[in-house]
């Protein structure tokens, strides 16, 4: 039985050998987190910056990637939910669709303002995923099933809704900007020192509470190194997206940042929260984790499983609304598709585990830019369509054998 | 827990009045009879035993105390008083605390997280990370636990000892009186049983009630004061450790009966109410 000193190990970490060293051990250990994505990303961006330089790292074509992965991101936010429970949700596209639906009748065709129009299609969200995890929680029919049912089902319910072969138009402003416009240049600046000092005082004062407690705290070392590469990363993407980039700016100026980014980042972290500082979200791993351990721990299984599904549901819809208004409408085919498989695909090449019990919302993020940029950068390469699909799935086979393997050094590093 | 309680003097009444009792226990799953009138004392500051055969039913009757599952039939008494326990709450709120024999651990979590699963610490309905950490580095320490090096590592990459540790420091964290601990050192070395032991003779020492199921009779002469045998779902006797030997306890396992201990001779009127 070998007392291991805790201090010695504490030691090391207050320098950047150490602090290098703790992380290696951690990836032996098999828990990769969302490394593999992003050096994955990393070297897309590099491949597709080499090979088009010209057009790929323009700043019109980074903002235009954004808007391009920006219904698949919000989509596999949404997912991450019901994919750390172990479950799936295939009809979280057209859920999204139809809630876009409901909006444009309300919005477009009985003249409602916004914010009414955007509450009736969250809550067509809502309920659908009600519906969907009483039947997975309470009847127990299996998650792939419901919502396989759901994606047929709904498919439907758009028709009627839409009318075959129409579409509905979106006319309101706001909603039209959501995944249009961009925040004028001093407000993306001022969103981005907001964001980066709320980080920096969130993480200081949770290290220094840890600090007075006598916890093992975070080095300040780490905080900073930490901080300083988001702020490099953050500051770059936000001066690149202020810089006009229309190709004609003097008919029209096109600069900011995309007020579509500015969600993504605010849902992000709002989920983030939920999912780490609170026992809600600390239940949802549990239960994706170990079901029955949850269960004889006292935590009301069926509730977590079902608000999950609500979320998720909750989200496609704002997903939803974020296609119909890049598309300016509705139509059928609506968050069909492939869209929903590349959420899942997103969010499975980000980190998040099909197995259920490991996942973030920033995997989708990370996931969803991956396949932005591969499709992005392969059609400015004037690749087929067909190659576009190979490559896509190639990568998401490399995500997934990543995790499987990963998974394996986990158990095979774990049980000493 | 209090270190304070000495070895040798157990609380005031601690062997007479026991703070669990069960009388007349039933419990079928579907045309399974499997428990067939238990009864069970557990008293504070003692370690019972609980043995059986595999199958007897030793984890049917502590998951029904724990709440997993109601018993169907019989009376159910804690402190003196008549109780219902519909869940691992009410069990929980009672003060008992159950080790798993599968430990029911979640791989994807951390020690603390593990720990206060299902009871978490919250300030202003925000996780407490810190005092979670705090109390469960306090009850590991007050367990003399030392070979965890951090309580903020997965469970999944612990060792079985490591994993049985943080179970049992799972169920004294909560100031619990009664721990009820399902074949704790099934899966260990020696060097592990010994220090589990070691523990469970602890909780009884600081005048807990602690129930242990195991298989091993040297581990069971070793750390009970009461020895209960069940045998096909049967409680066939309840014992004091020095009034029997090991060979008597055997024998009562396998055949339910030895000499004048355990059911009376076969074919008398015990079987009639099995039917
Ligand atoms: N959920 C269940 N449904 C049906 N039968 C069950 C269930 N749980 C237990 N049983 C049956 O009840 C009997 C007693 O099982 P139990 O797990 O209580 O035995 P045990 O004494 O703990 O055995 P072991 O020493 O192997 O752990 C077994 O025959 C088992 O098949
Ligand atoms: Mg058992």
């Amino acid at each position: 039985m070998s007392a291991v000193d805790s201090t010695a190990a504490e030691h090391d970490r207050s320098t950047i050998r150490g602090i290098f060293h703790d992380y290696l051990v951690k990836v032996r250990g098999g828990d990769v987190g969302s490394l593999p994505a992003v050096m994955g990303l990393i070297a897309l961006v590099v491949v597709f910056s080499i090979l088009r330089p010209d057009t790929f790292t323009g700043p019109l074509n980074f903002a235009n990637l954004i808007g391009q992965g920006a219904g698949i991101i919000v989509l596999a936010m949404g997912l991450v939910f019901v994919l750390l429970l172990g479950e799936i949700d295939l009809s979280a596209g057209y859920t999204g669709g139809t809630a876009a639906a409901m909006m444009g009748v309300v919005m477009t065709r009985q003249g409602w303002p916004f914010v009414p129009s955007l509450i009736v299609c969250l809550l067509t969200g809502t309920v659908i995923g009600l519906t969907i995890g009483l039947l997975v929680a309470r009847l127990g029919v299996p998650s792939f099933v419901v919502t396989l049912a759901y994606f047929l089902g709904l498919q439907g319910v758009m028709l009627v809704i839409i009318g075959e072969g129409g579409t509905i138009p979106y006319r309101n402003d706001i909603a039209l900007a959501l995944s249009n416009k961009n925040m004028p240049v001093w407000l993306g600046w001022a969103l981005l020192v907001v964001f980066l000092g709320g980080y920096a005082v969130v993480t200081w004062l949770s290290n220094s509470r840890r600090r007075a407690r006598g916890l093992t705290s975070q080095p300040i070392l780490l905080w900073a190194l930490k901080l300083g590469a988001l702020s490099v990363v953050s500051i770059a993407v936000v001066g690149y997206l202020s810089i006009e980039r229309a190709v004609n700016p003097n008919i029209t100026s096109i600069k900011g940042v995309p007020i579509v980014l500015a969600l993504i980042v605010g849902l992000v972290v709002v989920l983030t929260f939920f999912l780490t500082k609170t026992a809600w979200g600390r239940h949802i791993y549990a239960v994706g984790g170990n079901a029955e351990a949850a269960r004889r721990a006292g935590i009301n299984v069926q509730m977590v499983r079902i608000s999950a599904f609500m979320v998720c549901s909750t989200i496609a819809a704002f997903a939803g609304l974020l296609l119909a208004s890049r598309t300016n409408s509705v139509s059928p085919n609506t968050g069909g598709d492939v869209t929903l498989l590349l959420a899942v695909g997103a969010a499975v090449i980000g980190g998040t585990s099909l197995f259920g019990g490991k996942g973030r919302a920033v995997d989708a993020v990370i996931g969803g830019l991956a396949l932005a940029v591969i499709n992005n950068g392969m059609v400015l390469l004037n690749q087929s369509a067909g190659r576009v699909f190979i490559i896509t799935g190639l990568v998401l086979l490399v995500a997934a054998s990543v995790d499987a393997i990963s998974r394996r050094q986990a158990t095979a590093s774990g049980r000493a | 827990m209090t270190a304070a309680t000495a070895e040798t003097s157990p609380p005031p009444a601690a062997s007479e009045d026991p703070i669990l009792t069960l009388r007349g226990i039933h419990k079928s799953f579907g045309a399974v009879h499997v428990l067939r009138g238990v009864d069970l004392d557990v008293r504070r500051g003692h370690v019972t035993a609980l043995v059986g055969d595999n199958g007897a039913g030793k984890s049917t009757l502590i998951k029904g105390i724990a709440g997993i599952h109601g018993f169907d039939e019989g009376d159910y008494t804690f402190e003196g008083k008549p109780v219902h326990v519909h869940g691992p709450k009410d069990a929980n709120a009672l003060g008992i605390e159950v080790v798993y024999q599968d430990l029911a651990l979640c791989d994807n979590l951390d020690v603390v997280h593990n720990m206060f699963l299902g009871r978490e610490e919250t300030k202003s309905r925000l996780l407490d990370e810190e005092a979670m950490e705090a109390r469960a580095r306090e009850t590991l320490d007050g367990l003399s636990v030392r070979t965890l090096k951090s309580v903020r590592t997965q469970v999944a990459s612990l060792s079985g000892g490591q994993r049985q540790t943080v179970a049992i420091a799972r169920a004294v964290l909560w100031n619990s009186k009664v721990v009820i601990l399902d074949e704790p050192t099934a899966a260990l070395g020696v060097a592990q049983t010994a220090q589990v032991l070691r523990l469970v003779r602890r909780l009884a020492d600081n005048g807990l009630g602690v129930i242990l199921i195991s298989h091993n009779l040297n581990d069971v002469f070793q750390v009970a004061d009461d020895i209960a045998v069940l045998y096909l779902g049967k409680m066939v006797e309840q014992v004091r450790r020095e009034d029997v030997t090991s060979n008597q306890v055997v024998e009562l396992i396998t055949g339910g009966r030895s000499g004048d201990l355990g059911m009376a001779e076969e074919g008398s009127d015990q079987e009639g109410e099995d039917a």
